[in-house]
């Protein structure tokens, strides 16, 4: 049969030669390898104590954004849902009730809004939908989990912290977006 | 000598057709089908005298007709002309008519809030389809937009004149359908609003049908108000026997599972309604018991609506019982345990009007 690549390699199995016999050399040889990676450039890092830059494209963990007088932007207009395409958005809408304008910044906002983080996947359409700049996908992962109904994530995992109680971790949560 | 209808030959964007003398050239172009037909904002087929107020459906008219082929100067609102035998109309072909339907598009805009996230209408607003068709991307409007307080008509329509853009149609519709009409325009040009005298209510059986014929958001259904978006229900075709002998019984329910979110009257592919529905079908009856359904609705495949994917679903079967010969899984999770979407104790179709904070509260475990 032909090769569809040059890649394979045939095996070969002539008896080995005395120096080959002799097992200590080439368990000195491999020692020398061992050691040798002592003094290379480490490729891993010790993660968590330490982390790498993210890329600016890089499409992590949802947030729930707030404008400037840290009312909340999200309208629960539908598009991320239906933009999505592992069906993982979910929400119900409210209107807003006189008194509640330092919540939400329009008349309609989202009552409740859901991601099932088990079906998302990550691909960053809904902040592309969004056109209320209300939903962008931050510079974090999604945390592990011992139970999927730890997954599924509502507005209070979601929604980033308010600018004006809490501006240290706003700007966290905020990252470089 | 039995008179035959005169037909009047008429060539639209190349295309001619035969009609009836006394056609207007939007119907004629109707008759064609397809891009030939004018978009038209004000302009309804079952209401007598409308018409004439966008200008969307400008059409440049190069030959009058046989006898005078001369053109016609400026451009026509093609749902006011009547056609000529010999006359020949340009629409899409003729860049004088998509330049200007370009500016109308902009001075309807020019007021529109573009709150189409919030609006209940977005999804099958003619508005929303018009300017994405016709419209420019920007606006050269650099001054503060006409606000008004959004105000309660009754106790099913809620009116936000912010989004109006003067179509007349919810005027003539209460005037052909009801006996008494108690909302109009007050005040005049860049004031102009549909109003009530100091805050009445409509209330009249059929009133209910402004909803339906508003191109636009600013008439809208009160008890379906923010529960849900149009592309993620599921349209179906049913009927009931209506007591009231003026309507149909015909309608489009919106469902969503077993709920009945909405209750439209059912439109043509111009976007208009076919029959009238009566209040008491359209805002009572919310249960799916109510009414014989008939089968999906068809929708357009370019609408957002059809965005579901509803028609010709099958759900799949459930193999895990099979595969774990009759055992439950352990590790089962159900969705609502977690979940406050959706709640099985919740159901936002039975709540009046619109969903508050309270609502939810109530409701917390």
């Amino acid at each position: 049969m032909q090769a569809l690549t040059n890649k394979a390699k045939v095996v070969e199995r002539k008896p080995m030669t005395v120096w080959e016999r002799l097992y200590l050399p080439a368990i000195a040889q491999g020692m020398s390898i061992t050691f040798g990676h002592i003094f290379k450039k480490r490729p891993t890092i010790n993660y968590p104590e330490k982390q790498r830059p993210f890329s600016p494209v890089f499409r992590g963990l949802h947030v729930l954004n707030r404008d400037e007088e840290g009312r909340e932007r999200c309208t629960a207009c539908g598009l991320c849902a239906v933009a999505c395409p592992a069906e993982a958005i979910t929400m119900e809408a409210a209107e807003r009730l006189p008194g509640e304008e330092k919540l939400y910044r329009e008349e309609k906002y989202a009552a409740k809004y859901e991601i099932n983080m088990l079906r998302c996947i990550f691909c960053g359409l809904c902040e592309e939908a969004c056109p209320k700049d209300a939903i962008y996908l931050s510079e974090t992962f999604a945390p592990s989990n011992y139970t999927r109904k730890g997954f599924i994530y509502g507005k209070d995992e979601l929604l980033i912290p308010d600018p004006k109680t809490q501006p240290e971790e706003y700007a966290k949560a905020r990252g470089n977006k | 000598m039995a008179d035959a209808p005169k037909l009047f030959k008429v060539t639209i964007d190349n295309i001619t057709i035969e009609v009836e003398a006394g056609t207007s050239i939007l119907q004629a172009a109707r008759k064609i089908g397809g891009d030939v037909a004018p978009p038209a904002m004000c302009y309804y087929t079952r209401l007598k005298g409308s018409g004439g107020k966008c200008r969307t459906c400008l059409v440049e008219v190069a030959a009058g007709s046989t006898a005078d082929p001369r053109p016609m100067p400026k451009l026509v609102a093609s749902c006011r002309t009547n056609v000529m035998d010999g006359m020949i109309v340009k629409n899409i072909t003729s860049e004088k008519v998509i330049d200007a339907r370009n500016g109308v598009v902009e001075f309807l805009l020019i007021n529109h809030p573009l709150d189409c996230p919030i609006c209940d209408q977005a999804g099958e607003c003619d508005l929303q389809n018009l300017s994405y068709e016709h419209g420019k991307e920007g606006t050269r409007y650099e001054f503060p937009r006409r606000t008004f307080e959004k105000h309660d008509l009754g106790p099913y329509i809620q009116l936000h004149m912010t989004r109006c853009i003067m179509c007349f149609r919810c005027v003539y519709t209460a005037d052909q359908l009801t006996e008494k009409r108690v909302h109009g325009i007050l005040d005049r040009g860049d004031h102009a609003e549909i109003a009530t005298y100091i805050q009445k209510s409509l209330d009249h059986d059929f009133i209910g049908n402004v909803i339906d014929v508003c191109p636009v958001g600013a008439l809208t259904d009160k008890t379906f108000r923010f529960k849900n978006r149009v592309w993620f229900l599921k349209p179906l075709d049913a009927h009931r026997q209506c007591s009231n002998p003026k309507c149909s019984g015909k309608v489009t329910l919106w469902n969503r599972g077993e709920e009945v979110f909405r209750v439209t009257a059912r439109k043509d592919q111009w976007g208009e309604v076919e029959d009238w529905i009566c209040n008491e079908c359209r805002f009572e009856k919310k249960k799916t018991s109510d009414w014989t359904i008939e089968g999906p609705t068809m929708i357009n495949r370019h609408s957002v609506i059809a965005q579901g994917h509803y028609v010709g679903v099958q759900k799949p079967q459930e193999v895990l019982y099979d595969v774990l010969d009759g055992r439950k899984p352990r590790l089962f999770m159900d969705i609502h345990s977690v979940s406050q979407v959706n709640e099985p104790g919740r159901d936002l179709s039975k709540i009046e009007g619109p969903a508050h904070s309270t609502d939810f509260i109530e409701n917390n475990k």
